[in-house]
């Protein structure tokens, strides 16, 4: 039996949309008040799922320990009271929570093999949220 | 298609044990779910159905009867009961939140009469829930 599981985490962060790529005109007038060259922050909620056949002796798709103990280690000890553009991995693609996204699916596919990944979803305020399921689907 | 989900909450207790695990297993791999005592938690219950709309009631499935199977069903069977100890399907298999959604998937699939089952999403906590189609 193939089961679904997703797990939700909290961080908190700050960043600043800017795009070197556009004139100063071009990133207020696409990015708004988020543009604010002192940045600003958010309360992030993450939730990863992960899916695969529950464990015929645990009962469990993956042991959360496990996931819980990847997500700590190599996502919120990152980026959990940062400044997402001083990363390296922001530093040529603007920290939106799409890109935001990517990145963090990125680290859990190369890294956390317990479970399958499906998705990781992003929740930047209560009013909206990204999902990223893998795939090229980022235009360039 | 258009997709119905129906939320419904309850309240029991479980612990995690396996017996063909010696103690020191169950506790290494379930931590303090293996409490023989058991611990509780309020369940969050979300049953998404889909179908066509009826063209004379608009409606996809008869809210009334969703409501009812699923409180004949998941909610008398499971609201203020020891899992382990109450639910049938839980004298082998481990409450998990896994098993538990499979076991509510497998007492509504058969008893929904118009509209058909197609996700089965249990909230351990609000940060844990698990998610079952029905795949095998």
């Amino acid at each position: 039996m193939k089961a679904h599981l997703t797990r939700r985490y909290m961080f908190s962060a700050s960043h600043r949309l800017h795009s070197e790529a556009m004139s100063s005109a071009e990133n207020r007038d696409i990015y708004g008040k988020c543009n604010n060259p002192y940045g600003h922050g958010h309360n992030y909620v993450l939730e990863v799922t992960v899916s695969g056949s529950v464990d015929e002796h645990t009962g469990m798709v993956c042991d959360l320990m496990d996931l819980d103990g990847f997500v700590e280690r190599e996502v919120l000890s990152r980026y959990d009271r940062e400044n997402l553009n001083m990363l390296p991995e922001f530093a040529s693609h603007v920290p939106t929570t799409e890109n935001l996204c990517v990145e963090i699916f990125q680290i859990l596919q190369q890294g956390f093999h317990f479970a399958h990944l499906e998705r990781v979803r992003i929740g930047e305020t209560m009013m909206n949220s990204f999902e990223y399921s893998g795939g090229a689907e980022i235009r360039k | 298609m258009v997709y119905l989900t129906r939320k419904a909450e309850f309240s029991a207790s479980h612990f995690y044990h396996n017996p063909d695990f010696t103690p020191e297993e169950n506790r290494r791999i379930f931590g303090k779910c293996n409490n023989p005592n058991g611990h509780g938690h309020n369940y969050t219950l979300e049953v998404t159905v889909k179908g066509e709309i009826d063209p004379r009631s608009g409606f996809v499935v008869d809210l009334k009867q969703l409501k009812e199977v699923m409180t004949r069903e998941v909610l008398d069977a499971m609201d203020h009961r020891f899992l382990n100890k109450e639910v049938p399907e839980f004298a082998r298999k481990i409450p998990t939140t896994e098993n538990i959604a499979i076991a509510i998937w497998q007492r509504l699939a058969s008893k929904l009469e118009r509209a058909q089952l197609h996700r089965v999403r249990v909230y351990e906590t609000p940060d844990l829930f698990v998610d079952f189609y029905g795949e095998t």
